[in-house]
């Protein structure tokens, strides 16, 4: 099944470009714009990292190595659009307009990060697994039944695919014909767990074939295999073509979260010989003369200094309402539960 | 509560559900049917008997055999716009879709601060006593009962199935649906043809009495009914509370009962351990305790998983036990 499902790449290792076809379309313009949210990304990625180690922040689940699967995937989406994501798909969401201090929030066991910005359909990450993709097709099918051209996207990893709900929300996906991104970051690892122990299926896209549904293998950590596979994808749901199942093999360089080690289970010198995305958009850009590096530096800075404010603006957050606890358990609280809280606080002498 | 009545037809509980239905799906294009076998045929219990034909394949929508993807999808499309109403064959199938309802459909609203809400009603009949295969007799509600974010309502009566059916369709939160098999025929009743609703969260006197409170649901009900009318022949007065909604409960009624009668009997077809029934010994407790002639009495399933059918009959509680329950209460 790996040669019906090659590894669609549009860049080589060393950031050339191997699919010619899509020469034209890889401007200076679209370069930078991966590249700004990559970089913007990552540097919120190591961060939150920081930030836990030192005591500022709850268990944080890193995605650095993952960016060019994230922005790529999200770059491809308009605002009507829904995205489901997990709880390692923050640098998805923030692509595509999550705001960085409600992301801060979020990781610090703050419910308000939970809550999308404006008017952006982003739904609070998926803590189980898989289940987040029934409510993508769900949501797509709705978009379907209003007759829009608005789009969902399921995320999902590896280990999501032995999971019922990705099978069930496959099926739903294809019977319904919704319009719906099945979005597969294949990372490696199932926390470690190794995709050769998690399942016997040579890759992820052939698990389409089953349910009648198109699917692609793809480098995801080339940026733009990523990204014009999703403009297909998107472009044929919108057009009414239905679900597309895309597996971005990608790598996860770091820990599942901050409360494990890797290198317990992996070789992590190894893990970082791997070409990192970033390094590899860079090394394209400096082929093709799009490299400005005092360009780069000020935007590596601009970056620095949001996500240092957003820290700022995230720790100088008001201390979190105990009403909160309560309040939006329903739409209006049965009785016996106002009295709970009633009790309580009158009790703390509110 | 009722709006007047003009018209009204006699109908048996899953016609009353039938009649719910289809007055929702006629007032308010975003609701939605989904569910295994609810189009062309109906449903298994017919619930859904000729929706499809009124309303369209497109409303009316037979799934995949698939709970969770029922659920899960149910849930983006309660998010995104519409009402699903999903039917789960029996409430013995439901543990597929236990997840979707547990981590999602009751903590959106909570989860969001607000901004989704999960418009959801989940359909299923539940409980023993029709001689059904295997599984297809569970009344595993406190699994929900004990989940926040969710209501959990049970008709026992067609004229409660229709309004506490709409009224369950109109909340902005999920409900789940119980409906007892073994009351879906059991009887017919005068059911208005209007729409109405009747306030989820509040019980129902069924008969009222002075010396023992007897609280039950759905099937349990008539049980209850049963006993009393018996216990009445020995010069025992039973007042007879319908709970409807088991989630939340109705703590007032309950109470201002019990402490009228000081004695309280609880019939539940589930088992006992974990069962609702201790809840409602809780909220006795909390709220009546000094009322207390006698220890709080359950009648109840065992606890044992809920029998093939051969053996059913031992197992759901009968108006004998019930009655020697009420009687030990009074004896005390």
């Amino acid at each position: 099944m790996e040669t019906e499902f090659p590894i669609y790449r549009i860049l080589d290792d060393a950031g050339h470009v191997i699919d010619t076809s899509k020469t034209d379309l890889l401007t200076k313009d679209l370069s930078l714009a991966l590249f700004t949210h990559m970089n913007r990304i990552r540097t919120f990625d190591r961060k939150a990292i920081n930030l836990q180690r030192q005591g500022r922040l709850g268990t944080y689940a890193p995605l650095e190595g993952q960016e060019a699967a994230q922005v790529g995937s999200a770059y491809a989406l308009q605002d009507k659009d829904w995205i489901f994501p997990t709880y390692r798909d923050h640098g998805a969401t923030l692509t595509f307009g999550a705001d960085m201090v409600r992301t801060f929030l979020y990781w610090n066991g703050r419910v308000e990060g939970c809550v999308p910005t404006d008017e952006l359909h982003i739904f609070p990450p998926a803590v189980p697994i898989a289940t987040q993709i029934p409510h993508a097709v769900g949501a797509a099918w709705a978009e379907k039944r209003k007759g829009t051209t608005h789009v969902a996207i399921a995320y999902f990893g590896d280990g999501a695919t032995s999971e019922g709900d990705f099978h069930e929300g496959m099926n739903f996906a294809s019977v319904f014909q919704t319009p719906v991104i099945l979005f597969n970051q294949n990372n490696g690892y199932a926390i470690s767990v190794p995709i050769q122990k998690q399942m016997h299926s040579e890759t992820i896209a052939q698990k389409a074939l089953a349910y009648g549904m198109p699917s692609i293998r793809i480098d995801g950590n080339d940026v733009f295999a990523v990204y014009f596979t999703m403009l297909e994808a998107v472009e044929r749901a919108r057009s009414g073509g239905g679900p597309t199942l895309i597996e971005a093999v990608t790598w996860r360089f770091g820990a599942h979260t901050t409360a494990d080690d890797p290198s317990k289970y992996r070789d992590q010198e190894r893990s970082h010989d791997r070409v990192d995305p970033i390094t590899r958009l860079e090394d394209f850009m400096k082929e093709q003369g799009f490299y400005d590096e005092q360009e780069i530096e000020a935007i590596r800075n601009r970056h620095q200094q949001e996500v240092e404010a957003a820290v700022k603006t995230m720790e100088a957050f008001p201390p979190p309402d105990v009403n909160d606890l309560f309040d939006h358990t329903y739409a209006t609280l049965p009785d016996d539960l106002l009295r709970q809280k009633t009790d309580y606080l009158t009790a703390r002498g509110n | 509560m009722a709006t007047p009545i003009n018209r009204q037809t006699e109908m048996t509980l899953v016609q009353a559900v039938t009649d719910a239905l289809r007055t929702k799906l006629t007032d308010d294009e975003t609701t939605l049917v989904l569910g295994e076998d609810v189009g062309k045929n109906g449903g298994v219990f017919r619930a859904t008997d000729g929706l499809q034909e009124e309303f369209g394949e497109d409303r009316i929508i037979d799934t995949p055999l698939s709970e969770a993807g029922i659920v899960g999808t149910s849930i983006g499309l309660a998010v995104n716009g519409f009402k699903p109403i999903v039917e789960i064959q029996f409430l013995g199938f439901i543990y597929p879709a236990y997840e979707q309802i547990m981590t999602h459909v009751s903590r959106i609203r909570m989860r969001t601060m607000g901004r989704y809400g999960v418009p959801m009603v989940i359909r299923a009949p539940y409980g023993a006593g029709i001689r059904a295969p295997e599984i297809h007799s569970d009344s595993t509600e406190a699994l929900f009962t004990s989940m926040p974010g969710l209501k959990v309502v049970c008709p026992a009566t067609p004229y409660d199935a229709k309004g506490l059916l709409i009224a369950a369709i109109e909340d902005p939160d999920p409900v789940l649906f119980l409906e007892s098999m073994r009351s879906y025929r059991a009887f017919k009743e005068p059911v208005p043809s209007e729409s109405y609703t009747i306030k989820i969260g509040k019980a129902k006197y069924v008969t009222e009495g002075q010396d023992v409170t007897l609280i039950a649901w759905g099937a349990m009900v008539q049980v209850a009914q049963k006993a009393a009318t018996e216990a009445a022949t020995r010069g025992i007065s039973c007042e007879v509370i319908d709970l409807r909604t088991l989630y939340p409960l109705d703590r007032s009624t309950i109470a201002a009962s019990v402490q009228k009668t000081g004695r309280a009997v609880i019939i539940h077809e589930a088992q006992a351990t974990g069962g609702l029934g201790n809840d409602l010994i809780a909220l006795i407790n909390d709220t009546s305790f000094l009322y207390l002639r006698a220890p709080i009495a359950r009648v109840t399933g065992f606890d044992v998983p809920v029998p093939l059918f051969a053996l059913e009959d031992h197992y759901i509680p009968t108006p004998t036990r019930v009655l020697e329950a009420i009687q030990r209460t009074v004896d005390f």
